[in-house]
């Protein structure tokens, strides 16, 4: 008890200088290759990374807040997602097309990528690693519902459960169910109900009167 | 040959070497067309620098959850979404 040596109150600090993987070392030379070849430049690399890290779920929520408020928007949305996130200024120019399916009281939709991970990062930014891991992806197939139930989902049984497996060249985003209760709500409040999770549809839309998780952080942060 | 919303379908059960887009989980998997959703360059030769053309149609199907997997612990009117290619798909018996 009588130690003399104290630490400064900080959390363990992770090795991150580990040996490289295989394949980090093949993206390295392969990297490095199309730099001296002059195919790529780092800097066009760098602003790439940054570009796609500048991406938030908030450009998401935004669009599921106009589909909520607005039925002609809504239609187009559900017709042709590219076209109608166009409108809003989203630059699709070379990105897949989007779909976006609805979720109703009927249907419940949960996007999955078992092939590899593809995802509308244009509106959602970079997947989180959840979204990557193999045990989401072959759970999300093969028992979607206890994976809700993991996110703390719980549907009525009647609820048709739909998986999305995006497997080819369309990205899909589900447009959540909006909340009861939130007829008088702004524009900007509404967004705040929309997290990132709902439009993947591991979950839903918050509602209003049970208070934000601390980890839901998108809204609150920003 | 194209299909058409509606129209029943069996994933191929080939396993070609190379890229694809067709999940082992669904092939020979019996379906339902929801939507033919245009032309697409093929994947399985843009993964190696080709031009992919001509351009194969693509489509939107669906599957019973309980027919995909016979252990499936969730309610009969589970279903599953996948794009699937037209060389992919065969008309169901």
């Amino acid at each position: 008890m009588a130690e003399s040596h104290t630490h400064d109150d900080h959390a363990p600090i992770e090795d991150i200088d580990r040996a490289p993987t295989k394949y980090e070392i093949l993206e390295q030379t392969i990297r490095e290759l199309l730099i001296e070849k002059k195919v790529l430049t780092a800097d066009a690399i760098r602003g790439q990374m940054e570009d796609m890290e500048s991406r938030s779920p908030e450009k998401g929520a935004e669009v599921v807040v106009r589909a909520w408020t607005d039925p002609q928007f809504k239609a187009l949305l559900l017709r042709d997602g590219t076209a109608a996130v166009e409108t809003m200024g989203v630059d699709m120019s070379h990105a897949p097309k989007l779909a976006v399916v609805e979720n109703t009281a009927e249907v419940h939709n949960v996007i999955v990528c078992t092939l590899c991970s593809c995802y509308p990062r244009k509106l959602l930014g970079i997947p989180p690693a959840w979204y990557k891991s193999h045990a989401y992806r072959s759970r999300a197939v093969i028992d979607p519902r206890a994976v809700l139930r993991d996110f703390g989902t719980e549907l009525p049984e009647e609820v048709e459960i739909r998986v999305v497996d995006s497997t080819a060249d369309l990205r899909y985003m589900v447009l959540p169910m909006r909340p009861a209760g939130t007829d008088d709500l702004s524009a900007p409040e509404l967004v705040k109900l929309v997290n990132r999770d709902s439009m993947i549809g591991v979950a839903q839309a918050r509602d209003p009167s049970s208070p934000p998780h601390e980890s839901d952080g998108m809204s609150s942060r920003v | 040959m194209t299909f058409k919303s509606g129209d029943r379908i069996r994933v191929k059960t080939t396993v070609p070497t190379g890229h694809c887009r067709t999940p082992f989980y669904l092939r020979g998997k019996e379906g339902v067309v929801e939507t033919d959703l245009g032309a697409f360059r093929n994947p399985e030769e843009l993964a190696y620098h080709r031009d992919g053309l001509p351009e194969i149609e693509l489509y939107r199907v669906r599957f019973d959850q309980t027919h995909l997997w016979s252990d499936y612990s969730g309610k009969a009117n589970d279903t599953l979404i996948a794009d699937i290619y037209e060389h992919w798909l065969d008309p169901a018996s």
